[in-house]
């Protein structure tokens, strides 16, 4: 048995975002293959647009619309594309002046290799064959013979079914080690023994044990083992089942003071009707055939715990 | 208003992984060891501010676990940034200033084993725009070298000697991740290559600051706070110019860094091009010594690398190298975000 696990932790979220009338028609023009900017009290076009001007902070709502042609104004080659990036193969990060614009926008560019890019190189937009309205419409730029216009045209931004939000999914994968405490106190769950560790200092014994004693700020290091029986300090009913659990409601989940435990965990109550559950029951872990943990906890026959027996663990 | 100092300062080796060690055990000894060059207990900080970030550890509210190391019960005055820890160090000198604290425990960690830190760090970008592209932490430090490079300001050739110089003085600093001679290595994203990207690693700091008459009480020779000051540009990448660096200029003028000429400098300029937008942008000039700690190309432990640059100028005052030190920390993407703070010994080391 490795003495620090590790596992695969994936964290995935599909992020919903509300756009403002800004971004909306913004994101609404790449659908349509129309890109659009904001115009600044000075005079400037921002592409892509934001609500504010970065500069004086004063509310932006004049629309214009520029070329999908532009400059390149840096770039940077990637030689090894990353999951989720616009291009599988090798390509260039490009900031792009569009013609009519007076910022760049970030976005990539396909080219056979990095001696095809230079500042300076005219490009244009290729769009994506599937537009939803995203950043993601712009497929990519591509190398394009063309002298720059320079020219912008006033825009109402209104657009047939406008785009008022995104959902952007975010997944970050994950190694995760649960460190030196956390490991052995797993790792002890796997033999159906629970292990805490006692604060050199106060003499306390947490569990499941985290390395440190939050009262004192010490490594803990001392393993003791606690259980298997124990006290319901405190419980609640649970009448709403979560989803994909596969227990029925209602049921008692309950903080659990392990025999020589100074600080409660946390188990589900069973083998006794849940409106008989109380303060003070005495119960034991049971354990399922492979399980990694507790299944849950059940009545031991003994007679109820005295309250000052636990009342410091409540 | 009170005068705040740096009395004490520690950090972990950094290293490639640490698997081993939870959050909170990789922070213990370094809290411990700032609290005993102090003969501080726990219980006597008047206030607590760290600085980590959720997206590192993959976990929610993952800074509250290390709080079980500062010995958060009974109940302490404690907060948190959601960023490096030099700005939970700006959090507490703002709270000793105005007298509501006399000592301030300021910590920060970060772990990056766990994940794909190029990947991690694309979720700090705008949602909207650029966010849905992926343009890692490499991708976007790239852009801003090759605009270097466009503006006749540095060449790759001077781009490797300062990998060089920066990981030859970190042959002193036994905490470092990468030290001497480091191979120029293939592109990671050209103009980058892997010697002008900072290792990838998990380690923590730590500093004790004090006001007034308490920090000459706990340190002989405390590393005055003189001015500290933070700013910050425009998200979007495309209406900066990527060649400057006017938040860093701004902060620095308003930390007093122009007021007179420091002698040391410790940048947190984690790729090599950001270290030539700094010394243009800080006006550093050969007479300044730039990071003898080795800087972020020598150790870049996400969410403590800025604090540990605040750490490292002060540890020169305390040991009488420095009178005058400026200290920077970055956060964002190509320099967005900058903080600088000018520390300075009482007395002129002789």
């Amino acid at each position: 048995m490795p003495d620090v696990l590790s596992a695969p932790l994936v964290v995935e979220f599909p992020f919903t975002r509300s756009l403002g009338p800004v971004q909306s028609a913004f994101l609404t023009g790449l659908r349509e293959r129309t890109v659009l900017g904001v115009r600044t009290g000075d005079g400037k076009v921002l592409v892509p647009p934001v609500e504010y001007d970065p500069v004086t902070a004063e509310e932006l709502h004049e629309l214009t619309e520029v070329a999908t042609t532009g400059t390149v104004t840096t770039w940077a080659w990637n030689p090894a594309p990353r999951r989720d990036q616009p291009l599988a193969t090798p390509f260039a990060w490009v900031l792009v002046e569009l013609d009519g614009a007076d910022t760049a926008l970030l976005h990539v560019l396909d080219a056979p290799g990095p001696e095809a890019v230079h500042t300076g190189m005219r490009v244009r937009i290729r769009w994506a064959p599937q537009r939803t309205g995203a950043i993601t419409d712009i497929a990519c730029f591509e190398p394009y013979e063309g002298e720059a216009t320079g020219e912008s045209t006033p825009h109402s931004g209104e657009f047939a079914d406008p785009v008022t939000g995104i959902v952007t999914p975010a997944r970050l994968d994950y190694t995760y080690s649960p460190g030196r405490a956390q490991s052995a106190y797993l790792n002890a769950l796997s033999e159906q023994r629970t292990v805490g560790e006692r604060c050199p200092s106060c003499r306390k014994v947490y569990v499941p044990p985290r390395g440190a004693c939050p009262t004192c700020g010490v490594a803990t290091a001392e393993q003791v083992e606690v259980g298997p029986r124990g006290t319901v300090t405190t419980y609640c009913i649970v009448n709403i089942k979560a989803k994909n659990l596969d227990i029925e409601v209602p049921y008692v989940y309950a903080h659990i003071a392990l025999d020589g435990a100074d600080l409660a965990l946390h188990g589900r109550i069973g083998g006794i009707p849940y409106d008989q559950v109380r303060m003070g029951l005495r119960v034991e872990p049971v354990w399922t055939e492979g399980g990694r943990h507790p299944d849950h906890y059940r009545p031991t026959g003994e007679p109820d715990a005295d309250y000052d027996a636990y009342k410091e663990l409540l | 208003m009170r005068d705040v100092a740096i009395v004490a300062f520690a950090q972990t080796d950094h290293l490639r992984r640490t698997d081993e060690l939870s959050e909170v055990e990789m922070l213990m000894p370094v809290l411990h060891q700032v609290l005993d060059a102090t003969g501080l207990r726990a219980r006597d900080i008047g206030f607590t501010c760290s600085g980590s970030s959720d997206y590192l550890a993959g976990r929610a509210f993952s800074f509250t676990m290390a709080l079980d190391g500062v010995g958060a019960h009974p109940p302490i005055s404690e907060s948190h940034v959601e960023m490096d820890g030099a700005w939970a160090l700006y959090e507490a000198w703002v709270k000793l200033r105005t007298g509501e604290a006399d000592t301030a425990l300021v910590y920060a960690y970060g772990k990056s084993s766990p994940g794909e830190l190029r990947d991690v760090l694309t979720r700090q970008l705008d949602p909207y725009y650029v966010g849905p592209l992926w343009p890692d932490s490499v991708a976007l430090a790239a852009l801003q070298a090759q605009a270097l490079i466009d503006a006749g300001e540095a060449d790759e050739a001077a781009l490797a000697s300062i990998a060089a110089r920066n990981r030859t003085a970190a042959v002193d600093n036994p905490h470092a991740q990468l030290a001497g001679s480091v191979p120029a290595g293939d592109y990671v994203v050209r103009p980058l290559r892997t010697g002008d990207c900072p290792p990838v690693g998990d380690g923590a700091a730590a500093v004790v600051l004090a006001a007034g008459d308490t920090a000459r009480s706990l340190c002989t020779r405390p590393a005055w706070i003189r001015g500290i000051d933070h700013r910050i540009e425009a998200h979007s990448l495309g209406v900066r110019e990527l060649t400057e660096s006017p938040s860093a200029r701004l902060a620095a003028e308003r930390a007093g860094a122009f007021e007179r000429p420091v002698d040391t400098a410790e940048l947190h300029a984690p790729f090599t091009s950001q270290e030539v937008v700094l010394r243009k942008a800080l006006g550093l000039d050969d007479s300044v010594r730039v990071n003898p700690s080795g800087g972020a190309l020598a150790a870049n432990p996400v969410m403590a690398a800025g604090l540990i640059r605040l750490g490292e100028a002060a540890a020169r005052i305390h040991r009488g190298e420095s009178d005058r030190a400026l200290a920077h920390a970055t956060s964002g993407p190509c320099l967005q975000q900058n903080l600088v703070a000018v520390l300075e010994g009482e007395t002129t080391h002789v």
